[in-house]
């Protein structure tokens, strides 16, 4: 009778513990880890580079990802911010290659245009009443033509037009090389841990500061938020402006990887950005979430796809089976209660 | 039905409950929130299929698959939260999911209008039935939803608190169609949180409490007294609580000749035209029927929808010009709104989250939120109001009506406000924590603050109120002091006689 008892009580312990978003989000990353285990094509699974390499690759997607989880949780969408990588990728190329700016000039105007357009999108929302949907699929559209006008429709690359028709070869710029680059022994790469970064300073927003308890205030309720006095305007007008800026940092971590700036660069990144925001567990009515949650559904889109090459999965049944997995992932969040 | 039991995620929310109704009789639901009323009225219309128990109809054994099998058994519901879909018609709501087809099997638009012209007229209210229900009141919805479920000729019909959105005047025509439907050998299954009504219509009372069935009587075997201790388990010697004036002469907010804003930039009242004044510690009660703008009016002070374009406000001898909810609160004017789960409450933010939400700046150094502090003193006023959680952390959506507006007060309170605008304090709140609510507003008044109250529990504002204004289409109609004020009286200024 007594163990009986118990084993209840353990019960309704592990069926609360289930009902935590954290706990489901880790489940599906540990279920597409073990699947890794399984097929580890040869013990290439368990090797650090794979894990590397799969973070590496993870890491322009999560940081978009950073800033969509800011705009998610405040009930929003920002579709824009392939659009916004792809444009400041080609202005940072544009200011480093061709006009031989200084790296931090170059960042600078870069990080200052893609907080830009963020701030243009959340003021259109804001101002106007219009939906962050229709909003965002403008800017989306704007910002991809202002990236193909800037550049002339080419790619911005170390060739250098030169007046008499002929290209000259110059050498990428230093910053280049070192956001490329992988250190600690070449146990982990720049870019990853400007994610990580990326990742840290939304944790300090979401938990720290007033501003994130008003993101999910007005996620959560906005007629209340409202009314308690709280600046709806000003929250939503930073959450697009943090996310154009993460897009910023993204676009030219984006350059330095392909050494060039590519006007078409980051097309439907959008979709993956979002992906991993709902995968993590962040729901898309606002109010909820957090950028733990995100930082998980990166790694688990990160190991699906890793998981799915290095067994040589071809691209079609890749990409059938990844949007299997993400209505699997998003319906095992959804069951809770 | 007898022997009910049913479980929420391991907690038991129904014990060994029975409950009988017989054909022609009003059987009223009494008990505190989260006495498990609803749970019980949710069982017998279908919506929740699991449970312990049986249920018979007409001696019969059913076990209701859905609330579209129960509705086929002639058993129809009118909920707490409504049922409506804003965006389509009067006439689509109304037969929403049992339109009227002719035998093409098109829509029939002509019968469906004449039936529902037919009930809402009974109903008392003409309405444009092609209009979305979205544009129309709490009230107006209401009564919509009601007509919902009158046209479905049901022999059980269970109204979820139907009256709190209503006026007097709609209680009355409300009641008026229930003893109709009595009359036509109807059963019907009532629960209302207001003793005065329970006491107009009911035939037999049955009382639950935290899930367990406490006893049926006939009505007039159970006087009151006895009902409120069956209800809450502990006699109640009073209703209100004794209550002294606290009213100084010092003049805390004086109103001159301000009109109301309203949502939408439509003016309804052009004419309005309102002073008053509210002097420190004092409650200033305002009635009205629905659309009299005694909400409106509440909002506009609080600058709910902006800027007052005429008169002027003074609120302790400065002179204010109201722009947004935030100059508000930062001015001292507070405003508890009459929709605790619209524009009260962040269901997805915990109880502490949802208390400093409008006082956070106090927490803040350089926009980092100082938690230690936040807790301390949310700890302190979460004990000081005797809110009944698990833990400050726990989400507020988990709690019962009366322990969220408990909650909801602590917020405005903690803003350390000079009045307290209160649209509907209690409503949808148990007699047990109403019971607190007025002992806080008695100790706010001690302290100074002044308030203005708006209630449809006529009892409830001249118990509470030390100086009563009516209004009525916009205008001040009558003023009455603690003394004078009789119901008779006010309902006469209310309905601009």
């Amino acid at each position: 009778m007594d163990k009986h008892k118990y084993s209840k009580k353990t019960i309704t312990k592990l069926k609360r513990l289930s009902s935590l978003p954290v706990v489901r989000a880790l489940a599906a990353l540990c279920f597409v880890v073990f699947i890794g285990m399984i097929f580890n094509a040869d013990g290439a699974f368990f090797k650090w580079d794979t894990h590397r390499d799969m973070l590496r690759h993870i890491s322009v997607f999560g940081i978009l990802a950073c800033g969509m989880t800011l705009v998610i949780i405040t009930a929003g969408i920002d579709l824009s911010v392939g659009s916004i990588l792809g444009l400041t990728a080609v202005l940072f190329s544009l200011f480093s290659i061709h006009l031989g700016w200084s790296p931090f000039f170059a960042i600078l105007v870069c990080l200052l245009a893609g907080l830009g357009c963020g701030l243009t999108s959340g003021f259109i929302i804001d101002r106007f009443k219009i939906q962050p949907f229709i909003a965002t699929l403008a800017m989306m559209v704007f910002a991809r033509g202002l990236a193909k006008w800037v550049s002339g429709g080419q790619k911005i690359s170390t060739a250098v037009l030169q007046p008499d028709g002929t290209y000259k070869y110059v050498e990428a710029p230093k910053i280049f090389n070192f956001i490329n680059s992988k250190i600690f022994n070449e146990n982990m790469a720049v870019v990853t841990l400007i994610f990580l970064g990326s990742i840290l300073i939304c944790w300090v927003i979401l938990s720290k500061l007033r501003w994130g308890r008003h993101i999910y205030a007005v996620g959560g309720n906005e007629e209340a938020s409202k009314l308690s006095g709280i600046p709806v305007t000003a929250t939503k007008l930073l959450v697009y402006g943090a996310s154009g800026f993460f897009c910023a940092i993204a676009g030219i971590c984006q350059a330095s990887q392909e050494i060039q700036g590519d006007p078409e660069a980051g097309m439907t990144y959008e979709l993956t950005a979002i992906a991993i925001v709902v995968i993590g567990g962040t729901n898309l009515m606002g109010g909820t979430g957090g950028i733990g949650l995100t930082l998980i559904g990166a790694m688990t889109i990160g190991y699906l796809e890793k998981v799915l090459s290095i067994n040589a999965v071809g691209e079609a049944s890749r990409l059938m089976l990844t949007g299997v997995i993400i209505v699997g992932a998003v319906l095992f969040q959804k069951y809770r209660k | 039905m007898t022997h009910i039991e049913k479980s929420f995620s391991g907690i038991r929310v129904l014990d060994n409950v029975s409950f009988d109704l017989k054909k022609g009789e009003v059987h009223v639901l009494a008990g505190e929130n989260g006495a498990g009323k609803t749970t019980l009225i949710k069982i017998i219309s279908g919506v929740h299929t699991n449970f312990k128990g049986d249920i018979f109809l007409n001696g019969r054994s059913v076990h209701f698959l859905s609330p579209s099998h129960a509705a086929r058994y002639g058993i129809s519901a009118i909920y707490q939260e409504m049922s409506l879909v804003n965006s389509m018609s009067v006439r689509d709501n109304i037969f929403l999911g049992r339109e009227i087809t002719n035998s093409w099997g098109q829509l029939d638009f002509n019968k469906e209008n004449e039936i529902s012209h037919e009930i809402l007229d009974r109903l008392g209210i003409d309405i444009d039935l092609a209009r979305p229900v979205g544009f129309y009141p709490l009230s107006i919805k209401q009564l919509i939803e009601i007509a919902k479920a009158l046209v479905f000729k049901s022999n059980i019909i269970i109204m979820d608190e139907p009256t709190s959105a209503l006026n007097s005047v709609e209680t009355t025509y409300l009641f008026k169609i229930i003893k109709d439907l009595k009359e036509k050998g109807r059963g019907i299954i009532f629960i209302s949180h207001r003793l005065e009504e329970i006491y107009r219509i009911a035939d037999r009372i049955s009382v639950l409490r935290d899930g367990k069935y406490i006893g049926t009587d006939q009505v007039d075997k159970l006087p009151s007294h006895n009902l409120v201790k069956w209800m809450v388990g502990r006699e109640l010697k009073e209703q209100f609580p004794e209550r002294k004036s606290h009213k100084k002469n010092k003049t805390l907010l004086s109103v001159k000749n301000i009109s109301l804003n309203s949502p939408n930039k439509e003016h309804k009242f052009k004419e309005a035209n309102i002073s008053f004044k509210i002097h420190s510690g004092e409650i200033l009660g305002i009635a009205g029927l629905q659309g009299s703008g005694k909400s409106l009016l509440l909002n506009t002070l609080f600058g709910t929808y902006g800027k007052v374009n005429k008169g002027k406000i003074i609120l302790e001898g400065q002179n204010y010009s109201v722009k947004s909810p935030k100059k508000s609160i930062h001015m001292g004017l507070v405003l508890l709104t009459n929709d605790r789960k619209k524009t009260g409450i962040i269901s997805d933010m915990s109880v502490k989250e949802n208390m400093t939400l409008a006082c956070l700046e106090k927490f803040i150094k350089l926009g980092w939120i100082q938690k230690k502090k936040e807790q301390r003193i949310v700890r302190k006023n979460f004990d000081f109001l005797n809110i009944k959680a698990v833990s400050i952390d726990q989400l507020i959506s988990n709690l019962s009506g009366g322990n969220q507006q408990k909650v909801v007060l602590a917020k405005w309170f903690m803003t350390q406000p000079k009045v307290l605008l209160l649209d509907e304090p209690t409503i949808g709140v148990d007699v047990g924590a109403k019971h607190e609510i007025y002992k806080f507003m008695n100790n706010w008044s001690r302290q100074g603050i002044g308030q203005i109250l708006i209630t449809s529990e006529l009892p409830e504002l001249l118990a509470l109120s030390d100086r009563i204004i009516v209004l009525h289409r916009g205008s001040i109609t009558a003023e009455f002091k603690r003394k004078e004020a009789t119901q008779e009286k006010i309902l006469q200024a209310a309905m601009g006689e």
